[in-house]
């Protein structure tokens, strides 16, 4: 068994409820075929940095698979006929990291500073000191 | 590298060519506090390309050889996932 972090960018014309059963349909195949999904993020309908499929816009998730490599064969070619699924990508790592990613714990603390802000402005700009 | 420092004087190295001295920049991925170099983090992989999109050279940013491979690695694999442009018009 090795540790894979997948992530995969869906359709943006489809609700995010679909993209919660998509990933539970998912979800079910990874479990069916000996694997083990440990992990399961949604990012959200994000800007894509260019266009994909005529497409500015896409539902992104990532899903923490811990499972063995045909595993991973059979799943991406089921992703690849699967017409919601616009890109994906499988990356193995180490080990997984139980941690929410980069994406969602920048967003939480962002929602936070907002709701801070209200009240007062100041310190909007700690990332950009360090730069240098 | 240690002639530079101590008051030795001879004539070759007096810092006559560094009006100022520059101080050695880290790798800011080394150390123990530092930040992985992860795909998905857009936010500190963006300070590594210019505005262009390119990846900026280590000699600029001061990233450590091994590190910038990996940077590279992430940076490259943050574009397939539409994370971080290829191009900026």
């Amino acid at each position: 068994m090795a540790f894979y972090e997948h992530v995969l960018i869906a359709r943006p014309e489809i609700s995010p409820q679909q993209v919660d059963t998509l990933i539970e349909g998912l979800t079910k195949t990874i479990t069916d075929l000996g694997g083990r999904v440990a992990k399961n993020e949604y990012w959200g309908l994000r800007n894509l940095t260019y266009r994909i499929r005529k497409n500015r816009k896409g539902h992104y998730a990532l899903l923490g698979l811990d499972c063995a490599a045909p595993v991973v064969h059979e799943f991406e070619r089921l992703l690849r006929i699967n017409e919601d699924v616009m890109r994906f990508k499988t990356i193995r790592v180490e080990a997984l990291d139980p941690e929410p990613s980069p994406i969602l714990a920048r967003r939480d603390r962002e929602e936070r500073r907002r709701a801070r802000r209200e009240g007062r402005d100041d310190d909007g700009n700690e990332i950009m000191g360090e730069e240098e | 590298m240690s002639g530079k420092g101590a008051p030795k004087f001879n004539i070759a190295n007096i810092p006559a060519r560094r009006p100022f001295s520059r101080r050695r920049k880290v790798c800011p991925f080394s150390g123990d506090a530092a930040p992985k170099v992860d795909y998905k983090d857009v936010k500190t992989l963006q300070r590594y390309i210019s505005e262009k999109g390119k990846i900026v050279p280590a000699r600029i940013t001061a990233v450590s050889a091994k590190k910038q491979r990996e940077l590279a690695k992430a940076i490259k694999l943050a574009r397939e996932l539409a994370l971080l442009p290829f191009a900026v018009q």
